[in-house]
């Protein structure tokens, strides 16, 4: 075999395939091709670099090089300059802010330099698809190691030491919940991987399995070693058609090779894993509603006087992990507990992935040492906001969650610190807000989310999540009253004592947390009828400001209502009647003549 | 395909490390064969394919192969500079097949500089 002298690691998670990373390598290995280069450069398509918004992009090493947003007609002259030639092309090149210079290499970009990899330990360095490459970075070294020379106990001791605690949303000590499914003894046990995944915004599981699905089926064979279970399931949506493919890939190669299923690594261990798909409901991720679902019964949570690590799915004992929390345990097993828990906070240990989205100029998937402020976060690895805006809140948690304002930016992130603001951790999502958000509709966005999405079971969460929609509604629309602020504090604490699961018992949280940090806005939209972000459609008007229009007509021409006229060369004028308060007028005008009030 | 033995994992680690070493940026060696206009014109095509010969023959796994642009030297090209890990570079001028074996065997592998065909040592900045 010929050795290559160069690899392009070319990105192939959801974001950039859909910016079209498999055109991009075709026109590639067309390229090459052209220039005889196809023997000493291989194209090698990776799981997700993480830096979606600059996507598709693609790391050259072994230099390092990152390019990004590429387009088909660069590839020419960059296969040309630098491949051939090795002149590497800024103008791909990640560029700060205008007046900063490019930075060729990924490792000193913002983006990445704060990130601490363990869960993503991979990314962007293997082909998902070659089991090869995860064994050569040291993939089933950790399961090896929990089969020859480690008993049950000290596996289960390890995870404990290691201060590991669930990357789902709750965040159980993983190793207690391994201890207790390992001390009910039954024929038969069951570990589960949780990649539902409903969080809207959230991709870090996705990620995780279309980057390096291997890391997940290692920690799911360890769980089973350490609790006694022979076989899994993993419960993933429909709706991520990659990470499937890859998934039922990684366990076909695990299987040949005798790393899945019968006598693993010829150690007399066996364990199989099956993908369970699901149909994308999000109360599909609550633990009694996804075993329910895997069963063939309607997923609808039921009550846990019983844990399922004693008599979980069909009755036997069950661990239920997610699929962060599994990916992290053969690094614990391989590296050691010690290692492990020196990283992080007190109470929460090693790293986390949050999915790093809205207002905030770098967009993507990061990982990041627990205890990291959100200053950090946001400003270092984010780049900070987007177009310069003021930055109003940020949202973690999911619709669990809470926004947290300007104030807390140098908050430490952990489970309880988070919990403590009135959020919490959740899954990992992370979205940034900037003065034009409107929280008042932030959390109608939630309880519109939550009011479809309950099962619909426990009355409360059905009902009482539909009347505090409505109430929110209401405010939006500038039909608010008095007592309706009162009103939604009582229905929050009603739908948390009613509801059997936690989809009803954090249901309020957007909406209590805005209210805690963010009263103000509320009351401007009932007691004023104004949004003073300039959001809730029903209470806004857009006006031309006479000094400032320079008659240029661009809103005119993209009025699509027709609503803006005026005589030639004079300011123009909205008719209010006729305005949707689309704000596309606001969006094309270039002397901000634009108001919304 | 057999089923592995956990020393089995180790093998496959050793099988692939040629390529996991370029992705790293780690190696014991690395080889810079300049590309410019210039180095092409001279035969630096050869060059590089004459290294890629050498590396794949010996199969280590730890040297690492990149180009970079004109030197700043066109009549001295071709030209390549090896750089062994915590030795300053050393680069070689006026290239051809012969010069990049011997230059192999004796600086990349023995560890001791062709000084016949060298240009200057440590004259060069990081590349
Ligand atoms: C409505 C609802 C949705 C949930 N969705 C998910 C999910 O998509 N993925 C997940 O891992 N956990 C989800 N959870 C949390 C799970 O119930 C459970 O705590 C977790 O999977 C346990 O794994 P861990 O200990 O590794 O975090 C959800 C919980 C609720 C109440």
């Amino acid at each position: 075999m010929k050795k290559s002298r160069m690899h392009l690691m070319l990105c192939a998670g959801t974001g950039c395939v859909s910016n079209g990373s498999f055109r991009i390598k075709a026109d590639l290995e067309q390229e090459l091709g052209k220039h005889e280069l196809q023997d000493e450069i291989a194209v090698v398509m990776t799981g997700c670099n993480g830096f979606c918004a600059q996507g598709p992009v693609m790391v050259v090493q072994p230099d390092n090089i990152f390019y990004q947003l590429l387009s088909e007609k660069d590839i020419p002259h960059l296969v040309e300059e630098h491949f051939l030639k090795g002149r590497p092309v800024k103008r791909l090149m990640y560029t700060p802010s205008l007046e900063k210079a490019p930075v060729p290499k990924m490792s000193e970009i913002d983006f990445f330099e704060k990130q601490r990899l363990i869960a993503l330990r991979n990314r962007g360095m293997i082909d998902p698809e070659k089991i090869e490459e995860a064994i050569a970075r040291g993939g089933y070294r950790a399961l090896a190691r929990a089969l020859t020379s480690m008993t049950s106990q000290e596996i289960i001791q390890t995870v404990k030491d290691s201060g590991l605690r669930g990357r789902g949303g709750a965040g159980f000590p993983t190793g207690r919940k391994w201890e207790s499914a390992a001390s009910h003894h039954s024929k038969e046990k069951y570990i589960i991987c949780n990649a539902d995944e409903g969080d809207p915004g959230a991709f870090m599981d996705r990620s995780i399995i279309e980057s390096d699905p291997h890391s997940v089926l290692e920690g799911m064979a360890i769980a089973g070693k350490a609790v006694g279970a022979g076989q899994g399931y993993i419960y993933i949506r429909t709706e991520y058609p990659l990470a499937l493919q890859r998934l039922n890939l990684a366990i076909k190669q695990a299987m040949e090779y005798g790393l899945l299923g019968h006598d693993i690594l010829g150690t007399g261990f066996d364990f199989d894993i099956s993908v369970f798909r699901g149909a994308g409901a999000f109360v599909c991720g609550e633990s009694s509603a996804l075993r329910a679902s895997i069963q063939g019964d309607p997923p609808e949570p039921f009550s846990k006087q019983v844990h399922a690590t004693e008599k979980g799915l069909w009755e036997k004992p069950t661990v239920l992990n997610n699929v962060e929390t599994l990916a992290i345990v053969p690094e614990i097993i391989k590296r050691g507990a010690g290692w492990f828990s020196q990283i992080g906070t007190e109470t929460s240990k090693g790293t986390k992935v949050f999915a790093l989205v809205g207002k905030v100029r770098n967009t993507g998937l990061v990982e990041v040492p627990m205890g990291i402020t959100l200053r950090e976060i946001i400003f270092d690895i984010g780049g900070g906001m987007e177009n310069g805006k003021a930055f109003k809140a940020v949202q973690t948690g999911g619709p669990s969650g809470g926004c947290i304002p300007a104030s807390l930016l140098d908050l430490p992130i952990d489970y309880e610190r988070l919990t403590e603001v009135g959020s919490m951790m959740g899954s990992g999502g992370m979205i940034v807000m900037d003065e034009d958000n409107c929280m008042v509709d932030v959390a109608r966005y939630f309880l519109e989310f939550l009011r479809s999405e309950s099962c619909g079971k426990c009355t409360a969460c059905r009902e009482g999540v539909d009347a505090m929609y409505r109430i929110v509604t209401d405010i939006c629309d500038g039909k608010g009253n008095q007592g309706d602020i009162q009103l939604l504090e009582e229905l929050s604490q009603a739908v948390k004592d009613g509801s059997l699961c936690q989809l009803g018992a954090t249901a309020s949280n957007p909406v209590l947390s805005t209210l805690r940090y963010f009263k103000d806005e509320y009351e401007t939209h009932i007691n004023e009828q104004r949004c003073p972000a300039g959001v809730c459609r029903a209470l806004i008007t857009y006006t031309i400001d006479a000094e400032k229009c320079n008659a240029c007509l661009l809103c005119v021409k993209n009025c699509p209502q027709q609503a803006i006229s005026g005589e030639k060369g004079k300011p123009q004028t909205i008719d209010q009647e006729k305005c949707i308060k689309c704000g596309v007028c606001r969006d094309v005008c270039r002397s901000e003549a634009v108001t919304v009030q | 395909m057999a089923k592995l033995r956990p020393e089995d994992l180790d093998k496959i680690t050793e099988r692939m490390k040629k390529v996991m070493s370029l992705r790293e940026g780690s190696g014991r060696a690395k080889i810079t064969i300049h590309m410019g206009t210039c180095g092409i014109s001279a035969g630096a095509r050869k060059i590089m394919s004459a290294v890629i010969e050498c590396v794949s023959e010996l199969d280590t796994g730890d040297i690492i192969i990149t180009s970079s642009g004109c030197a700043g030297l066109c009549s001295k090209e071709p030209m390549m500079t090896v750089e062994l890990e915590g030795q300053a570079p050393v680069k070689y001028i006026d290239l051809t097949e012969e010069k990049v074996n011997k230059i192999f065997t004796e600086h990349v592998m023995g560890g001791k500089i062709v000084a016949d065909y060298a240009l200057a040592i440590g004259s060069e900045q990081a590349l």
